[in-house]
């Protein structure tokens, strides 16, 4: 099969590869895919938590040259954004920007869960977070509700 | 050095200068058709198919040269052995022995037959792609008409023992069809030593032409008969009716001929290379598998490798230049990794990272090193992109983890 040129150049510069502390409350990790299936990708994204801003996104990926290519382009795409306009990231546009084939719409499907799972894993952390802290603010009278929830 | 690097042998091999010289008069001057029996220009064509026919016969190792029916490649003659034996041997029996890593050409026409009322027995092959004789032997029953093998497997290399399963298939009185595409010429094939009964073979995988090929049919000890598939002109002594393909089959002939005298030579060179490409990228590289069989038990010029952590057609995109395949889903619309290696057990996130290196005569020790290199670098850089290698190396078990397949 032939590659889109843009396949191409993403597949061989590939945009912010690499890895964020997965452990740092401001940052998401999305890790969709099974290595069974061929593709495996981890998209981290690191959010300001007082603007919701993504101030940096980083990737890893198994899987085919669309694979590598669908990661990367989304990285680059919700560097800049909140979480709420990345959300908004439909596979459709990742398939018009890279000139997906058919065969390879998989890709760009599993990227947008990848990028939807990353702020997920941020969002999740800032309410445990934000949980943490009103628990530690009332924690004299939580005591007693214990089991209420 | 010329980019780009051809290593993909077993998918098909470029025609040998020799044979392209002996093929050239055939499509001008000697264009005869072989059928035409009432002027020269015929009787010159039917010479030059009898005399192919005959180097081809050498080089299986055949009796008679009446034993070899032209067809259009190795499908057809699976097609025509199998078929053809179910068909005439139907009243003696409905039982069909393969395995479960045989080419497709096998495999689907098998599944056909079951449609039509057939039994069919796939032998399961060990991890190594190998099916045994007592394998065979515990699989037939007094039904059973025909044992279909290869000799060797075009993705992992795999060699059968035919000639062991061939002393069991001629005790029980039961057929034995040998595909032997991607052995013959690479390794010791006899159809007479190793009791083999109908046999296919390919042109172009042996640096003959594309689109002619041959089947094997044995005439005595046992005489088989097989149905045709084709009818029309009653060409091949009715087994095969269609005008001969007269340069192609000049060209397989020459090819066979080329085969039989140089095959020992080349395959140890082959060997040789492929040996020094396996050692490069397992001293250089970690969590290399190989898939298929150790050496005696392979053909020469396969290798077939898993990189861990590197998906197969990412890793053919970062070696553009270098010709070669991959068992990985990426490479076929079905989305589903190589049959062959799933059959062998091979874990499918391997099955997915899976190379198949394809020597040839015409490769030098020069690619070899230059494809090492190549594929080193490159699996190095896939894997410090790969999330499963960052696991891999922090210690986390890739198999503990709870994947969401989709």
């Amino acid at each position: 099969m032939a590659y889109s040129k843009e396949v191409i150049e993403h597949y061989e510069q590939p945009r912010n590869v690499g890895t964020l502390d997965k452990e740092d409350p401001t940052v998401g990790t999305g890790l969709v895919g099974a290595p069974a299936c061929g593709d495996v990708m981890r998209l981290q994204i690191k959010v300001n938590p007082e603007t919701n801003v993504v101030e940096d996104a980083k990737f890893k990926t198994f899987g085919c040259g669309s694979a590598i290519a669908s990661s990367s382009l989304v990285t680059e795409w919700v560097k800049g954004k909140t979480i709420d306009e990345a959300l908004t990231l439909k596979n459709s546009q990742i398939v018009e920007e890279l000139n997906l084939p058919p065969v390879k719409i998989h890709c760009s499907v599993l990227a947008e869960d990848a990028i939807k799972s990353a702020i997920a894993d941020f969002r999740k952390k800032q309410a445990e977070r934000n949980g943490e802290r009103k628990a530690e603010n009332a924690a004299p009278a939580a005591q007693p509700s214990q089991g209420g929830k | 050095m010329k980019l780009p690097i051809y290593m993909d042998n077993a998918a098909t091999t470029p025609c040998d200068p020799r044979v392209v010289e002996t093929m050239l008069p055939y499509f001008t001057e000697k264009f005869g058709n072989a059928a035409s029996r009432s002027h020269s220009f015929g009787w010159v064509a039917e010479e030059a198919v009898d005399y192919a026919r005959e180097q081809v016969a050498k080089l299986l190792g055949a009796a008679s040269e009446k034993e070899i029916v032209f067809t259009s490649g190795a499908t057809e003659s699976d097609n025509l052995a199998i078929k053809g034996v179910a068909n005439f041997y139907a009243e003696k029996g409905n039982h069909i022995i393969t395995c479960k890593t045989e080419h497709k050409a096998v495999l689907d026409t098998c599944k056909r037959l079951e449609r039509q009322g057939f039994v069919v027995t796939y032998l399961q092959p060990d991890a190594h792609g190998v099916v045994t004789p007592d394998d065979v032997r515990k699989a037939i029953t007094d039904k059973t008409i025909l044992v279909s093998l290869m000799l060797a497997n075009n993705e992992i290399g795999t060699v059968h023992p035919i000639a062991e399963i061939g002393k069991v298939t001629r005790e029980k009185g039961v057929l034995l069809h040998c595909d032997a595409v991607q052995g013959v010429g690479k390794v010791e094939f006899d159809v007479e030593k190793m009791n083999v009964d109908l046999a296919s073979i390919s042109a172009h995988k042996m640096y003959g032409p594309k689109g002619v090929g041959a089947l094997y049919v044995r005439r005595s000890k046992p005489r088989v008969r097989i149905v045709a598939e084709m009818d029309g002109g009653g060409h091949e002594r009715g087994n095969r009716s269609g005008t001969l393909n007269v340069t192609g089959i000049v060209g397989f002939g020459k090819a066979a001929e080329l085969a039989l005298k140089e095959w020992r030579a080349d395959a140890a060179r082959i060997l040789a290379m492929r040996n020094r490409l396996f050692r490069s990228l397992t001293s250089q590289l970690e969590m290399v598998h190989l898939n298929g069989a150790e050496d005696p038990a392979r053909i020469p010029g396969n290798l077939n490798v898993s990189f861990s952590f590197v998906e197969g057609e990412a890793m053919m995109m970062a070696i553009k230049d270098v010709a070669v395949s991959s068992g990985s889903a990426c490479t076929s619309a079905s989305l589903e990794p190589s049959y062959v290696l799933r059959a062998l057990g091979v874990e499918e996130e391997l099955a997915h990272s899976s190379i198949r290196f394809g020597l040839g005569k015409f490769n030098t020790e020069d690619e070899v090193d230059y494809v090492a290199a190549l594929v080193v670098r490159q699996v190095e850089r896939l894997r410090e992109m790969s999330p499963l290698y960052e696991m891999h190396k922090e210690g986390i078990d890739i198999k503990s983890v709870t994947w969401a397949a989709h």
